[in-house]
């Protein structure tokens, strides 16, 4: 899978006209790399409720508090990771830190037996991931043109949700040749992330961003944050997360209805994913072309379509496959627009702290939207609190594209 | 290092990666069959219809070899000797003279699961509806009433990731009695409307009153429920997959106490004196227990021996006294049926 290395960003400036214009080979290997620690983290979490309870004995309550415990310290890491990334302006070294410590904690699997042990895994599993994200997306804006860095996103999270999605099928394979054996799943799955790994050390360069040279210390990184620039991203980015009810939500409302839904409730992601990840691509390029703001806002259009399709009583296959294609419309319109849009309002010495930022803010912002749909649902039932949501998101996107307005036009690289 | 070395050093890894844990499997799937090979061929006899004709459990069998999982019959006054098998396979399962509820899986690439009853020729009467992973199977003692709880994905507010109960009662003759989570309950005098209240482990006294686990924001209650006011209210704190003792006096549970999570310890509860008794298991249970009588209380137990991990299901006098012993071994799910 050798890529050429050559066409670095900035190779092909001023020939803009240029026939074709690939996406940077360094998008292309972090995109191979998200691949590989996708199979690899798709295959535990696929498998993990069915080893925790049937193999290891852990009631559903025991269970739910394990898959709690991460949330508010991966947010933080998150920006620790982003930050860490600019201030030694060595991005990849950080992500390597983050995707090794995935690696290391399927291996630690084998070992750990009992709760707490299992805790501890899946927790560095997840500090991991929170470490990694935003100094490899600032190493996508570094190694891409800005002008199709809508695309580069799109291409990378093409990869990562193909991963994704081979994961499980990887793991239940595993599980039918070797019945039970759950350590030959985190055996493999440890290959697959240690394969991403040397393929990020080996070939991904070290881009030194600008963050390198400036060496900006904490207080600068703020304001280059909370400044004025990203304020408003920032404020709508957390204003539309408020209102994103968790796909997990709305694949339940949809088996409450739909016979179909509630026998292929295992599946509904995957027709999620080939939506997104058919859509990635095409979407990034339609932001670049048309504004990343305006496709960010429109694909909120898309959520906003799912909720009334899932909150209508009627049931049926039809709606079930709509309601999966536009989410994946949704998430690809804005899983990777988003960091793409933000990375170029930040200097570039704040890039990873400011991707970092604004995907803390939709993080903690879905957070709070989950319980407060979660309690709205157990009060009026699923159609009342979708019909709630679609109401107020009806009235956030104009106030977000208002936000938003001339942001596409501000860009500073 | 040049670009040359990092192919050859990529090209090693890559090697590396696919002998080891292409080797690690390949010794796994080895080492596997060899145990199936090795394995003592569990003691087989007995004929399924004279067996139900007498008292007898009717549980899954553990044991290695071609007959695993399968639903298998012992007399109650052999039950280590040798077993029955019927054609059924099930994850759990629960009897009565007349009915069996089967909780069965479909692997594959998704895990599909089926609750079925069976008749007491072992064949399909009826197909229930069923979402998530089989949990718990119980049969009301007329075998009029069926409840079954699975792991639903994501019925949690708190998190959409997370595992969560939903527990459904089925008349056998196919009526749909309902999901019990959506029954008013009513908690110290206070009605829970919590999202993340869920209710498990169901044990009938009646054909309308039952007994079950309510749990709401970390903490469990033993509750006494009744079908027909679609209302559930709590008795007792701590207190998770009650069983009502064929007498109908008591409960026998499984108690969180102060343990680590995951943990829990197997007590009775008296439904006159209101008194509580741990018993002389001091293993952590994680089952919904079965009386053998009145004075005895059975659980599954699971072990690991060499490298296969199955379980057997032990029994422990239910006043505290005594000690567990194996009642069956290579075996799990029981059902006492008199």
């Amino acid at each position: 899978m050798y890529v050429s290395l050559r066409d670095r960003p900035g190779a092909d400036d001023g020939k803009s006209g240029a026939a074709v214009r690939r996406v940077s080979s360094t998008v292309v290997l972090l995109g191979v790399v998200s691949l590989l620690t996708d199979v690899s983290s798709e295959m535990v979490a696929s498998v993990l409720p069915l080893y925790l309870t049937a193999a290891v004995g852990l009631s559903p309550v025991a269970y739910g508090f394990l898959d709690g415990m991460y949330q508010g310290v991966s947010a933080f890491l998150r920006i620790a990771g982003g930050y860490a990334g600019d201030r030694g302006g060595q991005p990849k070294w950080v992500a390597v830190l983050g995707y090794g410590a995935s690696a290391v904690s399927r291996i630690a699997m084998l070992v750990a037996t009992g709760f707490a042990a299992i805790t501890a895994v899946v927790t560095v599993d997840r500090l991991g991931k929170g470490l990694r994200t935003a100094p490899r997306d600032a190493l996508i804006a570094e190694a891409s043109d800005p002008r199709m860095l809508g695309r580069a996103f799109g291409v990378h999270r093409t990869l990562d949700t193909i991963g994704a999605a081979l994961g499980p099928l990887v793991a239940f394979a595993l599980l039918a040749a070797v019945p039970g054996s759950y350590d030959s799943i985190w055996v493999v799955s440890f290959a697959f992330a240690i394969v991403g790994v040397a393929v990020l050390v080996l070939f991904v360069p070290n881009l030194r961003t600008a963050a390198g040279a400036a060496r900006i210390g904490l207080r600068r990184t703020f304001r280059a944050v909370a400044g004025r620039r990203l304020r408003r991203p920032l404020i709508a980015a957390g204003l539309l997360g408020l209102l994103t009810v968790g796909d997990g939500f709305l694949y339940l409302s949809l088996q409450e209805r739909d016979d179909f839904a509630a026998v292929y409730f295992p599946l509904l992601y995957v027709g999620t994913n080939i939506a997104y990840l058919a859509l990635a691509v095409p979407l990034g390029r339609l932001a670049d072309r048309v504004g990343r703001a305006r496709v960010l806002v429109a694909g909120h259009g898309a959520l906003l379509a799912c909720y009334l399709i899932a909150a209508v009583p009627a049931g049926g296959l039809g709606l079930t496959l709509v309601v999966l294609l536009l989410l994946g419309v949704f998430y690809a319109a804005t899983d990777g627009v988003l960091p793409a849009l933000i990375s170029r309002l930040v200097p570039g010495e704040a890039r990873g702290s400011g991707i970092a930022a604004a995907q803390t803010v939709v993080a903690l912002a879905r957070f709070v939207s989950s319980l407060t749909f979660g309690l709205l649902w157990s009060l009026q039932g699923p159609g009342w609190s979708l019909m709630l949501f679609a109401g107020l998101l009806t009235a956030a996107i104009p106030a977000v594209a208002w936000l938003l307005r001339g942001v596409d036009a501000e860009e500073t690289a | 290092m040049s670009a040359r070395n990092r192919v050859i050093m990529l090209v090693a890894v890559l090697l590396a990666a696919l002998a080891g844990a292409g080797g690690y499997v390949w010794n796994v799937r080895k080492s596997q069959a060899e145990t199936l090979a090795a394995a003592p061929e569990v003691a087989q006899g007995g004929d399924l219809q004279s067996l139900r004709a007498q008292p007898h459990i009717v549980f899954r069998s553990n044991a290695l070899g071609e007959n695993y999982g399968r639903v298998a019959v012992v007399p109650l006054t052999a039950p280590n000797g040798p077993r029955a098998f019927t054609p059924a396979s099930c994850e759990r399962v629960y009897a009565t003279a007349a009915d069996t509820i089967c909780l069965s899986a479909q692997r594959g690439l998704v895990t599909t699961y089926q609750s079925r009853l069976l008749d007491p020729s072992w064949n399909e009467s009826r197909e229930l509806p069923l979402t998530g992973l089989p949990s718990r199977a119980r049969l009301s003692r007329d075998g009029s009433l069926v409840a079954t709880t699975t792991f639903v994905y994501g019925d949690s507010y708190a998190n959409p990731g997370q595992f969560s109960t939903r527990t459904l009662v089925t008349r056998t003759d196919g009526a749909v009695v309902g999901d019990i989570e959506k029954f008013k309950l009513v908690v110290d005098g206070r009605v829970i409307t919590a999202a993340d209240r869920n209710l498990w482990g169901v044990t009938f006294a009646d054909d309308d009153r039952f007994f079950v686990t309510a749990a709401s924001g970390g903490k469990t209650w033993l509750a006494e429920g009744n079908l027909s006011t679609r209302t559930v209210t709590s008795i007792r704190g701590d207190v998770e997959c009650p069983s009502l003792s064929p007498d109908g006096t008591r409960i026998a549970f499984k108690k969180h106490g102060d343990l680590p999570a995951g943990k829990w310890r197997l007590a009775v509860y008296n439904l006159r004196t209101g008194t509580e008794i741990e018993l002389a298991e001091t293993r952590s249970i994680d089952d919904q227990a079965e009386w053998l009588d009145d004075a005895t209380v059975l659980y599954g137990l699971s072990h690991t021996a060499d490298g296969s991990a199955s379980s057997d299901v032990w029994k422990v006098p239910a006043d505290g006294s005594g000690k567990p012993e194996v009642l069956i071994s290579d075996a799990w799910s029981p059902a006492v049926v008199r």
